[in-house]
């Protein structure tokens, strides 16, 4: 099961090469990685979507292996809390003008945008949930994808609730000081 | 004032109270070696930059202060490689300077350039490019801080060249800010209250002492909660020193080569309290069937290591010292009579195949001979070992009493670390007696130490245990592969010449008679001296747990006929 998490990091080089090597390193599987400033300028935000095959315990071991590195800020698992997550794909498809017209009529139902319009092609901008976009995907194929180009899921949770912060005793920020419920679910 | 780079380097490094560097000069750090002659440390010019990398985490294991290993760019950095991995697998703290070509020449593949950062990232708690010498006195604040706080650990900071020669303004960061790292120390109560409970029920109790105590200083602390609670101190290979090894409730050493009544007390336990260990494979066995019957309680300062092999019952993340500290008021105090005498019996059973136990044959057996090295030394010598079969029989038979006296690569299990390591050592106590024990093997591997230690006057005792093989590898083609001998017949150097060669005082001791006069020899001598131990070529350690198999699985010696 794809698990999201959301881990602020310290503004500096390499750090991104930190975070990815750690997975690479811990074999864990990324399925999306999206970075980005966020409101404080020495605080990047990354939004990163990982397949845990055994479920919280491997949530677990990718946040206290993230906590590992130095400059690791804060981790959070946003998987199960309501949250607004969105994914930008730029879609070009091979059409001519005799069928702008239907492209444009998809692009109208999913609140996507045409971007861009050359003789024989348009750039279509999609911006929503993976399966959102997914969806539309599936629509466009059969009229020609030339080139896609997504940036990868970012996520902020709803409300003033949290995701779930697993390891303990990390920076005064934990909420579960104990993992003995994660027991039952080790290797 | 107005510093070069180089010199706010010194200035940080003499403020963290390093006396002590091993290094290797080269291009890339010729500024730092420049301003090094002005400022209060000792460099120890080694021979190759892994024997100073052992060398700085000898020193770090010895005195519990930071080590200090130094290399220049490209070859010199890639060298100090297998160091840094065997201090991160140990959890040892040892801060690694690196010179790096200039700032403006990175990534062009210029002369002797090296990603020494990239290269070293998964074998450092942390690591540093500095390329401008305004950033180098936090850097090495943070670096210093980060190799010994919380779960300790090599860092390296590696500092192009123009960041040594450049100038700035030098002011000492009072304190260090580092958001994302604050490790902790005490366990929430709850978690501790139900650790009471889990005490409370258990009749068939063991605690696995790992390096975690001696990390934590929680000697004491660990002496008070086994003795008021009459639990049984088993041992990792790391953790051999931490508790008293003639105390009563002693076991000894768990794992692969653990001893018999040791795995069987921890399979049969109904709790196991694992204090700053990390249930590695080599103490565990085979997960499967890893003490089906105990219930477990995990003190340890990573919380990446908390159900990362064995699930446990109760996590105690924080420092193991305080966490203990915390938890001995709240246990009661029992006897576990019974307990301790089922492993008592054990215990004597397993010992009537013990090799101490066997008529003097006449020859040389490594057992034997740790022994005697142990009575010699009253065993209070700080004993280094080289990996392979010589390291698990001194593991096993120099019976440590006191802390931070063992030195053996563990987790990396590197050949090549003992002599330097015993180097290093002796830079922390020049008073203390030092021994370094190796194979045949891997004393070849790091050998030219030898006149590093004669340069530097370190009175390193030396045996080597030369029984013709790759011992260990042997041993498991014997058991494993049909006896099927594979590269690992091994031709060895005069070991007496060589070690003459270096100007170091050498014997070759070949019969039993000749022993003990041997190491009282070798005791006499201010300064390294080499003890060649010609011994029984095939022997084999045991007990053994063969790899995947079930911890109480033990292959023991045969018996005497
Ligand atoms: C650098 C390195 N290479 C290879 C090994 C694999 N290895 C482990 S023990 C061993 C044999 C060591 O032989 P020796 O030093 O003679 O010690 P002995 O086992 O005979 O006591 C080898 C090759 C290792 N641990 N480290
Ligand atoms: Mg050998």
């Amino acid at each position: 099961m794809n698990y999201t998490f959301i881990a602020l990091v310290e503004n500096k080089p390499g750090v991104l090469n930190r975070v990815a090597s750690l997975f690479r390193r811990r074999n864990f599987n990324i399925e999306s990685l999206a970075v980005g400033r966020t409101e404080d300028p020495e605080v990047s935000r990354m939004t990163v979507v990982v397949d845990c095959p055994n479920g919280d315990m491997d949530a677990h071991k990718i946040e206290a292996n993230l906590y590992k590195l130095v400059n690791v800020i804060d981790v959070q698992d946003v998987t199960r809390q309501p949250s607004v997550t969105r994914d930008l794909a730029l879609i070009k498809i091979k059409v001519g003008p005799e069928k702008r017209a239907e492209v444009n009529g998809l692009a109208e139902i999913f609140r996507a945008h045409i971007v861009d319009v050359a003789v024989d092609s348009v750039i279509v901008e999609i911006t929503g949930t993976e399966d959102k976009i997914e969806g539309m995907i599936e629509l466009l194929r059969p009229l020609g994808i030339v080139e896609m180009v997504r940036t990868g899921q970012v996520a902020m949770t709803r409300g003033v609730n949290d995701g779930v912060r697993r390891v303990p005793g990390v920076a005064g920020n934990h909420r579960f000081e104990d993992m003995s419920e994660l027991a039952e679910m080790a290797p | 004032m107005k510093k070069t780079g180089a010199e706010i380097l010194w200035e940080c490094v003499v403020r963290e109270g390093v006396e002590v560097v091993f290094g290797y000069p080269g291009g890339a750090n010729m500024p730092i070696y420049d301003a090094m002659l002005s400022y209060p440390v000792h460099h120890v010019l080694v021979r190759h930059e892994q024997g100073g990398a052992h060398m700085a985490d000898g020193y770090a294991r010895a005195s519990g202060k930071v080590g200090m290993a130094m290399g220049t760019s490209g070859p010199g950095a890639t060298n100090l490689v297998t160091g840094i991995a065997t201090a991160m697998m140990d959890s040892v703290p040892v801060v690694f300077v690196t010179g790096q070509v200039a700032a403006h020449l990175i990534g062009g593949d210029a002369f002797q350039e090296v990603d020494v950062t990239g290269i070293t990232l998964p074998i450092t708690k942390h690591n540093y490019l500095v390329t401008r010498a305004d950033e180098i006195a936090e850097v090495v604040r943070e670096a210093f801080y980060i190799a010994r706080s919380g779960r300790p650990g090599p860092v390296l900071i590696d500092i192009c060249k123009n960041a040594q020669v450049e100038q700035c303004e030098f002011v000492y960061p009072e304190t260090v800010k580092l958001p994302g790292y604050q490790p902790v120390d005490h366990a929430p109560k709850d978690a501790l209250e139900r650790a009471v409970k889990l005490i409370e029920k258990a009749q068939r109790p063991v605690i696995l002492c790992g390096h975690g105590v001696l990390v934590s200083k929680a000697e004491e602390v660990l002496m008070n909660f086994a003795v008021k609670t009459q639990t049984p101190v088993a041992s990792t290979l790391l953790g051999l020193g931490a508790f008293p090894a003639s105390h009563e409730l002693s076991l000894g050493m768990m794992g692969m080569h653990g001893e018999v009544h040791t795995n069987m007390a921890i399979q049969n336990s109904d709790l196991i309290l694992a204090f700053g260990m990390r249930f590695d494979d080599r103490v565990t066995g085979t997960l499967k069937t890893y003490a089906p019957h105990a219930k477990k309680i995990h003190v340890e300062i990573d919380p990446s290591e908390v159900h990362k092999n064995v699930a446990v019952d109760v996590p105690l993340v924080g420092d193991l010292n305080t966490v203990l500290t915390d938890l001995v008021p709240m246990v009661d105090e029992y006897d576990h009579e019974e307990w301790k005498k089922q492993i008592h019996n054990w215990k004597s059973e397993a010992d009537k195949r013990s090799i101490m136990n066997w008529p003097d044959d006449g020859k040389l057996y490594v057992p034997h001979l740790i022994e005697d090295i142990w009575k010699a030394t009253g065993g209070g010598a700080i004993i280094s070992t080289d990996v392979g079969q010589h390291q698990m029989w001194t593991a096993q038979y120099y019976a440590l009493d006191k802390p931070n006296r063992w030195l053996s690569s563990g987790g990396a299990g590197t050949m090549g670390f003992g002599l330097p390591a015993a180097i290093g050592a002796w830079f922390a106590d020049k008073e203390q007696e030092v021994w370094a024990v190796a194979g045949d093997g891997g004393f070849q591997m790091t050998a030219a130490e030898l006149t590093t230690a004669v340069q530097e006057g370190a009175n390193v005792k030396v045996a080597i245990m030369n029984n013709s093989f790759l011992g260990m590898v042997r041993q498991w083609q014997e058991f494993f592969f049909e006896k099927r001998y594979s590269a690992v017949n091994m031709l060895s150097p005069d070991f007496v010449k060589l070690a003459e060669a270096h100007g170091v005082p050498a014997r070759r001791v070949t019969k039993r008679e000749e022993v003990d006069e041997a190491i009282a020899w070798a005791r006499s001598i201010k300064g390294p001296t080499v003890l060649e131990f010609r011994v029984e070529q095939e022997d084999a350690v045991y007990p053994m747990v063969p790899a995947g198999a079930a911890l109480d699985q033990m292959i023991q010696r045969p018996a005497r006929a």
